[in-house]
């Protein structure tokens, strides 16, 4: 294939994602909205007041960024582990195993579509925080970048979860066990800096707490977490996940008998 | 070059440790119609399955049109176009979308899918039924689907696995000539069906496997010459009580206005209606029992002609 060709294949998968999730809106753009605008209603206006200052801001506005991204990670990963597994099951798959289209094309494009649903449901989401709280961004190419490279992280750890999965049930295991407690862990409603200093050791294992720490930075210009360690980390992780999508695929684990 | 396809030694082990294909040779020439036949679970899908590498073949090698499938994946690729056995398309995407996005995977612009799409929808007949979503077709309306899919890169080389499963006799008839002008136009075409009269009317060539071995490979007029025998089923005017002798001896009784007749191969079957004549017994039509290749299939496959299998017991 020629490079020209290789970017039109690139573009069928990413378009042919962004329909599929277009398509079934009620359940991949509203629901995601729906739980967060919750989340603002009872963490940020109706407790929130109460809990007073986190890390010398209104509680409402420490929140918002951690749950843009907390939107942004289920999203992508949620995208395209039901979309990959979802095509193994109904067998579609095969229909790029018959074409020339390399390996490392049909990782970007799910990649691609995971990201454009995360960066879909993050924008919805944050219009809605609009209504809540009067966030300023502080360093708009920190938000643009490091959303974009977690949306990436997430939907490359979708794509293996989907590459494995043998049934809907190993598709929900990763987000439930997995996603959901790193998440809620990560920061995203208190800054570690609360934490007794074993736990906040611990907590620095958690790679989203980069994420979000850092996200919460392109807003309000505080972090707890240098943002070029941030960057480096995340980047390591895209690197290492996209290898490991690539080898399987290359092997063919789970679709090629 | 004149070959389109070259298999050799190819074997399939599946992870259960099933040999599905104990070493399979095989060639087929450009602008061949070749036929592919076996029983079920013969190995024909496994071995499609590896020439479009839907499954990891153990060992062998394939080439398409000269092109190894390992070290020249995607020239090999561009060359193919299969239609497979069972349905693999996205139920919930229009007809349409189906098949401008399998252009799109061999790297063809949109705009010129989408016209390439609408001729092949055309042609087969799906032209209206574009913007249905892929489950709304009927069964025969599927399986055209998955050819204009499997025709819109223009691929030389087609591969349809039991194309014609569930398909009316209307449809068929027209798929036939549809895949005949294919063929005509210098598509080679490797064809698997359990309708042999099928194979026997459309394919030049034809290999039958069974258990994961290659146990013929011939052309069809070749093939059909080996029949020995040719069994006919003549319906009487009129019922006998007995059986009518002649000579040689070759009629078996099935009703009082049913016979059968089993007639050597390169004998006149002359003899056999003067024979008749003369004892006042008028045929009024005659009909091979079976197809000519089915009769030969069934022998070929260990089917003793009481049509049980040998290593079925
Ligand atoms: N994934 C698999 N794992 C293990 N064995 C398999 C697998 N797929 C097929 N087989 C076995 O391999 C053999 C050949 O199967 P194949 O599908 O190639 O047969 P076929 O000739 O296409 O038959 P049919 O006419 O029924 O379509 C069968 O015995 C089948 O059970
Ligand atoms: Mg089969």
């Amino acid at each position: 294939m020629t490079p020209k060709q290789k970017l039109v294949a690139f573009k069928t998968i990413l378009i042919k994602e962004v329909l599929r999730f277009s398509r079934i809106w009620v359940q991949t753009i509203v629901p995601p909205v729906v739980t967060t605008s919750l989340y603002f209603v009872i963490f940020g206006s109706l407790i929130g007041p109460r809990i007073g200052d986190m890390g010398g801001f209104r509680y409402m506005d420490y929140i918002v960024p951690g749950l843009i991204m907390m939107a942004v990670i289920t999203n992508s990963y949620a995208n395209v582990v039901s979309s990959f597994y979802g095509s193994k099951f109904h067998h579609h798959i095969e229909e790029m195993l018959v074409s020339p289209l390399p390996n490392y094309i049909i990782v970007m494009g799910f990649t691609a579509g995971g990201i454009a649903r995360g960066m879909s449901v993050g924008m919805a989401v944050t219009l809605v925080s609009m209504a809540f709280s009067d966030l300023q961004v502080h360093d708009l190419t920190v938000l643009v970048t490091i959303v974009i490279l977690t949306s990436t992280l997430f939907s490359l750890a979708g794509l293996i979860n989907g590459v494995f999965a043998r049934s809907f049930d190993d598709i929900s295991i990763v987000p439930t066990f997995v996603l959901t407690p790193l998440t809620y862990l990560g920061g995203v409603f208190y800054t570690i800096q609360m934490l007794p200093a074993f736990w906040q050791k611990v907590s620095m294992a958690n790679p989203i707490l980069y994420m979000v720490d850092t996200f919460r930075f392109g807003f309000l210009g505080v972090s707890d977490i240098p943002v070029a360690l941030s960057y480096l980390i995340v980047g390591g992780f895209i690197l290492t996940l996209y290898l490991y999508a690539l080898y399987l695929m290359n092997v063919g684990y789970g679709i090629r008998k | 070059m004149t070959t389109a396809l070259s298999i050799r030694d190819l074997t399939k082990a599946y992870a259960n440790g099933f040999q599905a294909l104990k070493g399979i040779s095989l060639e087929i020439r450009k602008g061949d119609f070749f036929a592919l036949l076996g029983p079920n679970g013969a190995g024909k899908s496994t071995t499609i399955g590896i020439l479009c590498s839907l499954i990891n073949k153990t060992s062998g090698k394939v080439e398409i049109f000269g092109h190894d499938i390992d070290r020249d994946f995607s020239a090999a690729k561009m060359e193919t176009g299969l239609v497979p056995q069972e349905f693999n398309f996205n139920v919930f995407e229009p007809v349409e979308e189906i098949v401008v996005n399998q252009a799109g995977y061999f790297g063809i612009e949109r705009r010129v899918g989408v016209r390439r799409a609408e001729r092949y929808l055309k042609q087969l007949g799906l032209w209206e039924k574009r913007r249905c979503q892929a489950r709304e077709l009927s069964g025969g309306m599927k399986r055209r689907l998955m050819i204009a899919r499997a025709l819109v890169h223009e691929p030389r080389l087609l591969i349809l696995d039991e194309p014609t499963a569930g398909v009316d006799i209307e449809i068929r008839r027209s798929m036939w000539d549809y895949l005949r002008e294919l063929n005509a136009a210098g598509t080679t075409i490797i064809l698997t069906t359990h309708y042999l009269e099928e194979a026997e009317n459309l394919c030049r060539n034809i290999a039958i496997i069974d258990h994961g071995r290659l146990i013929e490979n011939s052309s069809m007029k070749e093939l059909i010459g080996k029949l020995q025998v040719e069994t006919f089923v003549l319906d009487l005017r009129n019922p006998v009580k007995t059986l009518p002798k002649t000579e040689p001896e070759c009629l078996r009784m099935i009703d009082e206005t049913t016979l059968e007749a089993d007639i050597q191969r390169g004998c006149s079957i002359n003899f056999l209606f003067e024979q008749l004549s003369r004892q006042g017994i008028e045929v009024l039509s005659m009909r091979n029992k079976t197809n000519r290749l089915e009769q030969l299939f069934m022998h070929m496959i260990g089917n003793g002609a009481d049509g049980k299998r040998k290593d079925a017991a």
